[in-house]
């Protein structure tokens, strides 16, 4: 009977373990989980060490990705804090849920025609993206990046075939880097992070002021977070003028 | 032009180191005897075409299908040689029919003259009406014939045949092998069969060849073989006892123990005793007979009213008594008995 | 504890851990049927992208299993025949599409095949040949993660054939093409069949490497895993479980009648 004791203790201690492991960050600080879309990247890892360095107790961790596959998890119950998405339509039916609440915008975004270094192909606007045998990538039609790029081409009378529909904004991008894609429709900041290795093409200028076409980015605390407190003051500073900076740096219009 | 086989073979697979010449005539059968791995078989596929020779020459009806090394050699789909194989390979997912075919086919007949033509075949082996039954279907005796079938359908210049009779049961083996040297009488080619069976060798063939180790050791026809048997393989195979020595007038000394000779021969011999020759006594004769000793009886193998008895000692020896005979004399393992050979019963011929 | 009633413990154990182990399999299929929107479900079918994406799968899946055929079974019979120094790497390379993370893969084949891959780019330079977003290219994707499953059982199939056989017929003056057509691959017909039949499930279930190489576009790319992907993402849930429960269906039927081929190979 003595034997089994240990057993069940070090039973207790691994589940204990595993229980804390949700919430615990490294070096004892709590750990914020932030779900925010993958156009996001830059501006919030760089925002971060700032946020950080107000809150020492806190460190926060980001999980990036294509806002609906984010939502959905979300909504399924994933164990985030906070969730940032590329458009309001996406968010509206966790708000709904009472899933998130106090939703804030936090920035806006333009689209862009992203191409190779250079523009070998002389691509000047939207128009030429129907050119015939230009291979053109646009991100799939639920995500946010996707919705907004078909508006916009069916704004300005466009029809054009896409060789591929990527998950995300970021898997777009990289088609037009490794060459793959001649020209792909995605954010004017997603080119500003890849440096040299895409050039940005605009939008037709009218086109592109329609508030219609631009990516408006709410952020907003999820229901039951493990930490609801840290999560409120993540969104405060994200729209302070300390997170602005960042998310000025990157690209991204205020809010 | 010389017609049939001519071949001269050297040829080394593992242990086995194959060194033959032999010939057969178009029309004759040439029987391979020998124990196993003796490489019968590896000659036979080296005649084929499907083990290349290290060294050598494969000549049929003048044409040269192998030279090594370093001249042609034809694959075994070019040579017109045609082999039946010991436990027959018949294509199991084709029928009886569409085995014989094949070969036609393969040589460039139309599907439906080649089976009017191996149709033909199976009836003259009379088997027409199990052409459409598959190998699984077919006793061991009737596969055999399939196989023969379809070899011959092509009508190769050199059949080759790898014990056929092998597999086969006691009574099938006597039914078959009737039959089957009624249908190589009348195959126009050379014939080399391999067996183990000197009944079957000898109720098949013409000529004998008696292959141990990868080398001939003698050949000729099956009462030469029976008569002088020049190997100890040969004489277990036709059952007489053999005794290898030298002789001086008329001793011959076998290994320490000498035999009494009636003709007189000097140099190596070889000394045979058939087993009928030898008489076993329970006290020691006092007769004519030169050759008398004692040996323990090793062994009684009963062959219907016969037993063949063997006998150790100085020279070991089988002697073929009447069953009556033993149980008189009371033979069994163990016991001791006296051995006597007639001088005039010995024969002995230079090794 | 006498020994037949330490047998009747153990197999009693076995019983429990084998009903563990079916659950365990069974559970998620039983998940799918208790979701599955049965009214709907010739609706789910009739929509436009989920017919697309099932009659591409379809194309797809059997343009692959037909080129992973054509190229595994002669790549087969090279391993099992070949006397060839590197066969022991050859073989290593034909199992790696088995050890590949799939996306792994379809990354792999971008930089091979892609428009500025190795050999890609020449395709692209000399042919016009472009092979990512095109149909062509998921057959591509789909046949590189099948291709394993041809040559496994073709090459233990061909590797232990009866060579007395194929003596018996090159004897009766078949030429190498001839035997390996009438004698070598009869014989060895039903491993190669439940290989191919392996091959085209594994192809038709294929995402990973797919959407990597070839992407997504509806009707052109867009297979049953890559719509039950994107359908999940976009909430189109029940679209999403009803094309799972086709693939579902049809792998259930592939395995009941690949047990069938097993059962009697030639009936000698």
């Amino acid at each position: 009977m003595t034997r089994r004791r240990p057993t069940a203790a070090a039973l207790a201690a691994a589940i204990g373990v595993v229980g804390a492991c949700g919430g615990a960050g490294t070096g004892g600080r709590a750990a914020l989980d932030v779900f925010a879309a993958a156009s996001l990247t830059e501006a919030l890892t760089a925002l971060a060490p700032s946020f950080e360095a107000v809150h020492p107790g806190v460190e926060v961790r980001f999980t990036f990705g294509s806002s609906s596959a984010l939502a959905r998890q979300v909504a399924d119950g994933a164990p985030a804090d906070v969730l940032a998405t590329a458009d309001e339509a996406t968010m509206a039916p966790l708000i709904a849920d009472g899933r998130v609440h106090d939703p804030a915008i936090v920035a806006r975004n333009r689209l862009t025609i992203a191409v190779a270094p250079g523009n070998p192909l002389g691509v000047a606007g939207l128009a030429d993206l129907a050119r015939p045998g230009l291979t053109v990538v646009l991100c799939a039609p639920e995500a946010p990046c996707g919705r907004l790029a078909r508006a916009a081409l069916g704004a300005a009378g466009i029809t054009v075939r896409p060789a591929s529909s990527e998950e995300n904004v970021k898997a777009v991008l990289s088609r037009v880097t490794l060459g793959e894609a001649d020209a792909g429709v995605v954010y004017v900041t997603d080119v500003r992070a890849v440096g040299g290795r895409a050039e940005a093409v605009a939008i037709d200028a009218g086109v592109a002021a329609d508030p219609a076409v631009q990516a408006v980015y709410p952020m907003a605390e999820v229901a039951g977070a493990d930490q609801a407190t840290a999560a409120r003051a993540f969104v405060a500073f994200s729209r302070s003028a300390a997170g602005q900076r960042s998310f000025g740096a990157a690209g991204f219009l205020p809010p | 032009m010389t017609a049939g086989l001519v071949a001269e073979l050297e040829l080394s697979r593992g242990p086995l180191a194959l060194a033959v010449h032999l010939a057969v005539a178009p029309g004759a059968t040439v029987a391979v005897l020998g124990p196993n791995g003796a490489g019968k078989t590896t000659l036979l596929r080296a005649l084929a075409g499907l083990v290349a020779l290290d060294r050598g020459c494969v000549e049929l009806d003048g044409a040269v299908l192998e030279q090594a090394p370093g001249g042609p050699w034809a694959p075994p789909e070019h040579r017109s040689v045609a082999m039946v194989f010991q436990d027959h390979a018949l294509f199991p997912h084709l029928s009886a029919l569409d085995n014989v075919a094949f070969g036609l086919r393969a040589r460039g007949m139309g599907r439906r003259a080649a089976r009017t033509r191996a149709a033909e075949r199976l009836d003259r082996l009379g088997l027409a009406d199990r052409a459409d039954a598959r190998p699984g279907q077919l006793s061991g005796g009737e596969a055999q014939r399939v196989a023969l079938a379809r070899a011959l359908a092509v009508e190769p210049r050199l059949l080759l045949l790898d014990e056929p009779l092998a597999a086969l049961d006691a009574t099938t083996r006597l039914t078959t092998r009737r039959e089957l040297a009624r249908h190589l009488a009348g195959h126009g080619g050379a014939r080399l069969l391999v067996t183990h069976d000197p009944l079957d060798a000898m109720a098949l063939a013409d000529h004998l060849v008696v292959l141990e180790a990868g080398r001939i050791v003698q050949e000729g026809s099956s009462a030469e073989l029976a008569g002088r048997p020049r190997s100890a393989y040969v004489a277990d195979l036709v059952g007489v006892n053999l005794f290898r020595g030298r002789a001086d007038g008329d001793r011959v000394d076998v290994g320490g123990a000498g035999l009494v000779v009636s003709a007189r021969a000097s140099g190596d011999v070889l000394a045979v005793v058939h087993p009928r020759a030898v008489v076993l006594h329970r006290v020691r004769p006092d007769g004519s007979p030169r050759n008398v000793w004692r040996g323990p009886v090793e062994e009684i193998e009963p062959a219907g009213d016969r037993a063949r008895v063997r006998v150790g000692g100085p020279r070991p020896m089988v002697a073929e008594v009447t069953a009556a005979a033993v149980a008189d004399l009371g033979l069994v393992p163990g016991a001791e008995v006296w051995v006597a050979v007639k001088a005039t019963e010995i024969d002995v011929y230079p090794a | 504890m006498s020994h037949p009633e330490r047998r009747r413990r153990a197999s009693r154990l076995a019983l429990v851990a084998g009903a563990l182990a079916a659950s365990f399999l069974a559970l998620p299929l039983v998940g799918l049927l208790w979701r599955t929107p049965w009214s709907g479900l010739g609706h789910s079918l009739g929509q436009p992208g989920v017919a697309g994406a099932l009659r591409l799968s379809l194309v797809t899946s059997l343009s692959a299993t037909a080129v992973a055929v054509a190229l595994g079974v002669p790549l087969a019979w090279v391993l099992a025949r070949a006397d060839l120094p590197g066969r022991r790497v050859i073989r290593a390379l034909a199992l790696v599409p088995l050890v590949l993370p799939p996306v792994v893969g379809g990354v792999a084949l971008l930089l091979a095949l892609g428009r500025r891959g190795l050999v890609g780019q020449w395709l692209d330079q000399w042919l016009g040949i472009r092979l990512p977003f095109t149909t062509a290219g998921a057959v591509v994707a789909q046949a590189f993660v099948a291709l394993p499953f041809v040559v496994l059982p073709a090459e233990g199939a061909f590797g232990s054939a009866d060579r007395r056989f194929e003596d018996a017929a090159r004897t009766l003056g078949a030429g190498g093409w001839t035997v390996f057509r009438r004698v070598t691959l009869p014989l060895a017909w039903p491993a190669l069949a439940a290989g191919a039949v392996l091959a085209w499930a594994r192809a038709l279930g294929e995402f990973g490497a797919t959407i990597t190489f070839a992407g997504s576009a509806p009707g052109r790319t867009t297979t049953v895993p890559v719509e039950v992907y994107l359908g999940l993402e976009s909430g189109r849930f029940e679209d999403a479980v009803v094309l799972s429960l086709v693939l579902v269906a049809v792998s259930v039927t592939v395995l009941l009648v690949r047990r069938d081929s097993w059962l009697g190979p030639l009936r000698a």
